[in-house]
């Protein structure tokens, strides 16, 4: 009973880490057709960003509640910088080519983003751990539950339905959702789809950021943290469906239960778990679990 | 044999769409027939269908004495029964020549892998017979030429060359002219059917343009709504006031490029 | 055709005879180098038909372990034998793979075939009678009982790999001709017209994988003899991308692409780790984004271009 409650625990603070990373990737993905992995850097950015400058406020003992604003703040100023860097200067002469030539372009974007680590950071491991103590403990039944984790959990759930929300409901939503069904289509209508594809680019960054902030805390920010991250997030995607956020909550979520589950009872099969749940989906929704299948060809 | 094509209930449904229903047809052999009925009226359907491109939900489909109901395309076009498609299926990065090397090379190895990797691309034979049915199907002046480059109608006939290049026993052609101007219409028809003529191959069309139909089929099938409503010569269908309400709309005078080709 | 097979194989053979000539690191290197270019070889294959893996690293690592694997827990060290065993593997792993990775394409194709890849770097990281993290050593082979001794050793092995390297050069070469082998274009162009000709682009494609598949687990297998040490990373994505850098880089035009290609990739890796520490990927990266960029078929392509000749089928 305490191993499943657990699992349960372990495996929510898991699915809200990997819809964090997943859900820029996926809307990038479902407007742009891209996959984009550099994806990975805005993770390992967002990290370092968040290990240096929070850790400075931190130290300097400045209020803790402005501390996570100053998170959020991060992120979306490295999300930006970083977003238009590569939409506009790289993304910009390769629209139209092949899908799998222009993941190869991104692949090395973040291949030269990933040195530009080193060069800017050096090879030590940065650790940020303030905002940890600050969120201190909560007791839950028999077991002790990180406040920070909580906050994960929770913040996770808020920009999933605030995401889902914005898709639905708002003018600006809508235009990304008709460019994700049909780009050609939403242009005929009179859509700037170029403008679409700068500020989805630019907010999948500035998610992918936050998730390497958010994640700061609770891992060793070093080298390296990119390259693990870019493939959990595409099998969140891939499984979830790409371009659908309600997908990308729901892999995460099956993914984190499903690996809490390995590591609890039987953690050799810990990544074979990730990608075998995800190898499972394609076999029988070859589209995702939250697409639509392709219409017919002849 | 009688009928070389008898399909039994055929049937599609796509979920609680219900695109073919009850369709009963028995074609003998050499029978060249025309298909028409407006759009989503269940003809390319019933041609995916026959060519293995969409499994029934009921009924059979019969070719000479094999049931083929459901079979793969791959399956029913080594059997005998080719196609040409409403947007040509053809190569487009390689030449004329090329296309049909591939096409014929194909159609010599056997199905199955090892035959494949065994067969040598171009030989002799094959080669031949490329350059006979680029011939054939009068393109051999762009035998050399991209087929991304190629005008509408010579990738028709290209899609339609390569299509015979199994030496099938039925051939169906879906929408052999559309995207084609007026005045060449009848032209491509008149390559396509001489290239047909005397090699024992049945035919069924799906076409828009009745004149197109009333020139070369000798059987027509009006399709409505899923089903087929009429199933007679030409003259007879053609001239069928519901048929005239529902498809094809008043008989015209004849245009004038019809009455060339009469 | 068969010039350039003449040519190819006068190039294998001037190498072999050069090599006692050159320096160790140099022909340490190259046997690296060419072992790779198997891997190479069979993403050429896949490449001409549309397809790019991401995951090829499986089977060069399943080579290499297999041959890692052999000279730990057993008595056997017949060079031939341990190759044998090791493409045998890759080519079962890829016939079972197959049956599931035929049926994508493009993304998917490429990212499914990732995530197996990944499976099994999980595997190998976690389990310790593999190795774990740190991988193990793999023995020295013997080639038909004879045990050569010293620098011998290096020479030995380069030239049973420059061996391997000729003879699937010829080989695929020979596929290309075939029927299976030339329908790469129109496999890309247009699948449904194949399948109504009577092909199984399914079929098809699940032979190419296990070509690719089989040259990449004895490419995996060569390496881990010459760098005499396997581990987990040879399973990892970016081992994966590596090979695909160097496709892309090289082009899919010539089956020698494969080779020059992989040569001239280790040298370059060879030289910027000396003159440039710490931005081999910048370099990498660069590379490839004016590759793709400016010369889309690949630095091979320069030379049919130099040459006049129109682009190979």
């Amino acid at each position: 009973m305490l191993t499943a409650f657990a699992i349960l625990t372990d495996g929510l603070v898991y699915a809200a880490y990997l819809f964090l990373v997943a859900v820029g990737l996926t809307l990038i993905f479902g407007v742009m057709k891209i996959l984009n992995v550099a994806h990975g850097s805005f993770y390992a950015y967002g990290a370092y960003g968040a290990a240096i400058a929070v850790g400075v406020y931190f130290d300097q003992g400045f209020p803790a509640a402005g501390g996570f604003l100053l998170m959020v703040l991060v992120a979306m100023v490295i999300g930006l910088l970083l977003g238009l860097i590569l939409e506009r200067g790289l993304l910009r002469l390769v629209y139209g080519k092949d899908e799998v030539v222009v993941v190869l372009v991104t692949y090395a974007a973040f291949l030269i983003l990933e040195d530009v680590i080193q060069l800017l950071w050096g090879p030590n491991s940065y650790s940020l751990y303030q905002p940890l103590d600050v969120a201190g403990n909560v007791d839950v039944g028999p077991l002790v539950l990180s406040g920070y984790d909580i906050g994960l959990v929770v913040f996770a759930a808020l920009v999933a339905a605030s995401a889902s929300w914005a898709l639905r409901y708002t003018r600006w939503g809508r235009l990304l959702t008709v460019v994700i069904f049909d780009r050609e289509l939403a242009a005929s209508f009179g859509v700037n789809v170029s403008l679409v594809y700068t500020l989805t680019f630019v907010l999948g960054a500035m998610l992918g950021v936050l998730g390497g902030v958010v994640m700061a805390p609770k891992i060793a920010v070093t080298l390296g943290i990119g390259v693990e991250v870019i493939v959990l997030a595409f099998a969140v995607v891939a499984i979830g469906g790409m371009g659908s956020v309600g997908g990308a909550f729901v892999g995460a979520l099956i993914v984190g239960l499903c690996r809490a589950a390995a590591v609890h009872l039987l953690p050799q099969i810990e990544l074979f778990v990730i990608y075998g749940v995800m190898a499972l989906v394609l076999v029988f929704r070859p589209q995702g679990l939250f697409t639509r299948a392709q219409p017919r060809k002849i | 044999m009688s009928t070389i094509l008898a399909i039994q209930n055929l049937g599609k449904a796509f979920g609680s769409l219900v695109a073919a229903r009850d369709i009963n047809i028995a074609v003998p052999p050499l029978q060249i027939i025309g298909i028409i009925g407006a759009n989503g009226a269940g003809k390319t359907t019933f041609v995916n269908m026959i060519t293995g491109y969409l499994r029934p939900s009921s009924g059979t489909i019969w070719f000479k004495d094999i049931d083929i109901t459901g079979r793969p395309s791959r399956e029913i076009s080594r059997l005998g029964i080719a196609r040409s498609f409403q947007v040509p299926q053809i190569f487009p990065s390689l030449t004329v020549f090329e296309n049909m090397c591939a096409a014929t090379a194909i159609a010599h190895a056997s199905g199955g892998l090892l035959a494949q990797i065994l067969t040598p691309l171009h030989s002799p034979a094959t080669t031949a017979k490329a350059e006979a049915a680029v011939e054939l199907f009068r393109i051999g002046s762009y035998r050399n030429a991209l087929a991304a480059t190629l005008p509408q109608g010579v990738r028709k006939l290209l899609d339609i060359a390569m299509a015979l290049a199994g030496a099938p026993r039925v051939l169906l052609l879906d929408e052999p002219t559309s995207g084609i101007a007026i005045e060449e219409k009848f032209d491509l028809m008149d390559v396509v059917m001489s290239a047909l003529k005397n090699r024992g191959i049945t035919v069924l069309f799906v076409e828009h343009d009745m004149d197109i139909v009333e020139r070369y089929a000798d059987r027509v099938l009006a399709f409505y709504d899923g089903t087929v409503i009429a199933d007679g010569s030409p003259v007879e269908t053609l001239e069928n006031p519901r048929i005239q309400e529902l498809i094809s709309g008043p008989k015209l005078k004849m245009t004038a490029v019809a009455a060339l080709h009469a | 055709m068969a010039l350039r097979s003449i040519i190819g194989t006068l190039g294998f053979l001037l190498i072999a005879l050069a090599a006692p000539t050159l320096p160790a690191w140099l022909v340490s290197l190259a046997t690296v180098a060419f072992a790779n270019g198997l891997v190479v070889l069979g993403l050429i294959i896949l490449w001409r038909a549309g397809l790019v893996p991401f995951g090829q690293a499986l089977y060069y690592a399943i080579g290499a372990y297999t041959v890692a694997l052999i000279g730990r827990y057993s008595e056997i060290r017949d060079v031939l034998a341990m190759i044998a065993a090791a493409a045998l593997l890759s080519a079962l792993t890829a016939f079972l793979t197959g049956f599931l990775l035929a049926r994508y394409r493009e993304i998917f194709f490429a990212m499914l075939s990732l995530a197996m890849s990944m499976i099994l770097y999980g595997v190998l990281v976690k389990t310790e009678t593999l190795g774990s993290t740190d991988g193990f050593h793999v023995e020295l082979p013997t080639y038909f009982d004879y045990q050569p001794q010293g620098e011998m050793h290096l020479l030995v092995l380069f030239w049973l790999v420059l061996a391997f390297c000729a003879m699937s050069a010829l080989l695929v070469s020979l596929y290309f001709r075939s029927v299976a082998g030339s329908l790469a274009l129109p496999v890309r162009d247009s699948e449904i017209r194949l399948e109504f000709l009577g092909i199984s682009v399914n079929r098809l494609i699940h032979l190419k994988l296990v070509i690719a598949s089989t040259l990449a687990g004895i490419g995996g297998a060569l390496a881990a003899l010459s760098i005499e040490h396997v581990d987990p990373n040879m399973s990892y994505w970016t081992t994966s991308g590596g090979f695909v850098f160097v496709t892309i880089l090289a082009g899919a035009g010539s089956v020698a692409a494969a080779f020059v290609g992989s040569f001239v990739f280790e040298l370059l890796k060879s030289i910027a780790y000396d003159i440039l520490p710490g931005t081999w990927q910048i370099f990498l990266g660069s590379a490839l984004l004016l590759t793709i960029l400016f010369l889309p078929e690949g630095i091979g392509s320069l030379f049919g271009r130099l040459r006049g000749r129109a682009k190979p089928v």
